[in-house]
């Protein structure tokens, strides 16, 4: 459950951004569209709280998250939010499972491999898990990123461009897995996109 | 678990570990050998002079007469009259006086004649058997027995001289009465006899030459040759009690009752004697302040070693923060904290210092092990490899993980400050 009043932000330097106010309840999908320029991703991570907006209040399960300490926000981002990137990213040198499972010891402290396998089961990546995720297609990698993501069964799962760079196959299969995930685990799911091929499938839109 | 992910990175670019692991493990195993070898070195030395104050002999370099009598390594600087020497020895402030007299050696381990009391000055006595007593009665070093195989009873011929090829004495054949208790000093690699054993031994000699520079037997192998005469027979040589008159030996180790000796006797000696009276901790200072001349640039060498290990530790972290960053920024949104990156780019730096150290150490102690089967054979000096300075290791390990920290410190910083949202914004 998550709940934004009033959000701007501002780089400096003339720009500046107003956000409408957004509500997304738990297991239930929000796509923002909007083209390059208007704030998707700074958006997205003022939801994530990697940075601070100039007013406003962002509440997570009534958590006011622009107000946390850094460390603090760092702990509940862990804990809290799931963040899938327009390009995935991995620890190089750790192999598929140790990066979903490097999740959930970042977060909690403890080390859920159970869990993380059979996420990878669900994300039909199974037979990848001992792999580097440089072996792995993009389509592959940013599975794992959703993977990774929901290994904390996070209250917000933040998609950023999640399908930009997959082909329709693709796209639509990630765009499946997220909602679905999404709507299982009870998470609230916001995706930024200017992809028009995920705008005939989500029903809650909102433009910036 | 962040140690881990620092172990997984380091080994993900193995070629730029390597390198760093090769300079840091270079250095180190440097500096340990030094380390050992100077603590093992100075106190091989040290504790072969714990009881003997002054070496009186021929005169010549005072260095050489003391690797001579007290090391065993050098030629000596020639002989002296054992009359004259004896009225030094009985000096009121003379506590002990053991007189060398250098003769043949066996398998190239040096037979010496001298007193019982030679043991005492050296190490704990013998093990097994008795002291010798008569003419050709030997106790044998401990290291000698074992190498040679030698047990109480046994008899064998020496060698004339220094060099183990030297011609056999055949007439006299040494028995061995005992076995010296092991010591880790010179006295391991001797075979001690009495004094008039070396006379007896080379009286037939002793007629050709007179009182000539070189030891009792050194240096007359041309001599040799016609003293072996047929007509001649050596047996009654045995417990003949032998004149001392003109009879030469080739030093005195001496312990003094009083300080006072060691600074007055050497004046005294030159003065009234054709003798000199050397003090071994002074020769010996002397000789190390030689080396330390070399052991310093060594030193040298290796701590510029160490300061390339950790500039190429520098430059692998930083080059590798670029490309990095992405992860860094990752693992920040699934919840790192600040710190946690900055010990990961840490404890990358720190263990490719603590395995260069641990490398390093290994090497270093087989290099002295290379070392010390030369030595060995060289000079009858080894060392142990499984000792352990701890102290200057102990340092050594600091100044390595000093290194490391230093190395990381600039990229741990930046890893630190990263921007999150700008690194994933401008992906």
């Amino acid at each position: 459950m998550i709940i934004t009043e009033n959000l701007s932000f501002s780089y400096g330097g003339g720009v500046f951004f107003n956000f409408p106010d957004i509500a997304v309840a738990a297991g239930e999908s929000l796509l923002i569209a909007g083209g390059s320029g208007k704030g998707k991703t700074t958006l997205l991570h003022l939801l994530g709280g990697l940075l601070r907006p100039k007013t406003g209040a962002i509440s997570i399960e009534s958590i006011n998250i622009a107000s946390l300490s850094d460390k603090k926000s760092d702990h509940f981002r862990g804990q809290n939010i799931g963040l899938v990137l327009q390009q995935a990213y991995f620890v190089a040198s750790l192999n598929v499972l140790e990066n979903v499972v490097l999740a959930s010891w970042l977060a909690t402290g403890t080390k859920a491999t159970n869990k993380a396998k059979e996420l990878l089961q669900q994300l039909d990546l199974i037979d990848h898990i001992h792999k580097l995720p440089s072996q792995l297609s993009v389509g592959q990698q940013q599975r794992v990123s959703i993977a990774r993501a929901l290994i904390n069964q996070p209250k917000l799962l933040l998609a950023d461009e999640p399908t930009s760079s997959l082909d329709d196959e693709n796209a639509h299969r990630v765009a499946d897995m997220l909602t679905q995930l999404a709507k299982s685990y009870g998470t609230a799911l916001i995706i930024v996109t200017h992809d028009q091929r995920l705008k005939n499938l989500f029903s809650n839109q909102i433009s910036l | 678990m962040i140690t881990r992910i620092a172990w997984r990175n380091i080994w993900f670019k193995p070629l730029n570990t390597a390198l760093s692991i090769i300079l840091l493990t270079a250095s180190v195993a440097i500096i340990t050998l030094l380390i050992l070898l100077q603590e093992q070195f100075e106190k091989q030395f040290d504790s072969n002079i714990d009881n003997i104050d002054l070496v009186l002999g021929a005169q010549g370099s005072p260095l050489q007469l003391i690797l001579s009598a007290v090391y065993q390594v050098d030629a000596p600087t020639g002989n002296i009259d054992y009359t004259e020497a004896k009225t030094w020895m009985k000096h009121r402030f003379v506590k002990t006086a053991v007189p060398l007299a250098f003769g043949d050696n066996y398998k190239g381990f040096r037979i010496v004649g001298t007193t019982p009391q030679y043991l005492e000055v050296y190490g704990k006595g013998v093990q097994e058997g008795k002291v010798f007593t008569k003419n050709f009665e030997v106790v044998i070093g401990s290291s000698v027995a074992k190498k040679m195989n030698l047990k109480v009873g046994d008899t064998f011929l020496g060698s004339h001289g220094d060099v183990a090829e030297g011609e056999l004495h055949e007439d006299h054949p040494y028995i061995v009465t005992g076995i010296a208790a092991l010591t880790g000093k010179v006295a391991d690699n001797l075979i001690l006899c009495n004094v008039a054993s070396v006379w007896a031994m080379h009286d037939e000699e002793g007629h050709e030459h007179t009182r000539g520079a070189g030891s009792v037997s050194k240096q007359h192998n041309h001599d040799h040759e016609h003293a072996e005469d047929a007509a001649h027979s050596h047996k009654d040589h045995h417990d003949e009690a032998v004149n001392e008159e003109g009879k030469e030996i080739t030093a005195v180790l001496i312990k003094f009752r009083s300080k006072m000796g060691i600074i007055m006797w050497p004046r005294l000696i030159a003065q009234n004697t054709k003798m000199q009276a050397a003090s071994p901790a002074i020769e010996i200072n002397r000789l190390f302040s030689l080396f330390g001349i070399g052991l310093q640039a060594l030193q040298y060498l290796a701590y510029g070693i160490m300061f390339i290990s950790g500039i190429s530790i520098f430059i692998a972290l930083y080059n590798t923060l670029k490309e990095r960053k992405y992860e860094f920024a990752l693992l920040r949104v699934n919840g790192a904290s600040r710190m946690q990156l900055l010990w990961l780019v840490l404890i990358e730096s720190l263990l490719l210092c603590i395995t260069g150290f641990i490398f390093g150490t290994v090497v270093g102690r087989m290099a002295l092990i290379l070392i010390s089967g030369s030595s060995e054979a060289e000079f009858k000096m080894s060392f142990n490899p499984l000792v352990f300075v701890w102290q200057k290791e102990g340092y050594l390990l600091g100044l390595t993980i000093f290194v490391g920290i230093l190395a990381a410190v600039i990229p741990a910083l930046k890893a630190y400050s990263l921007n999150i949202s700008k690194t994933l914004a401008n992906a």
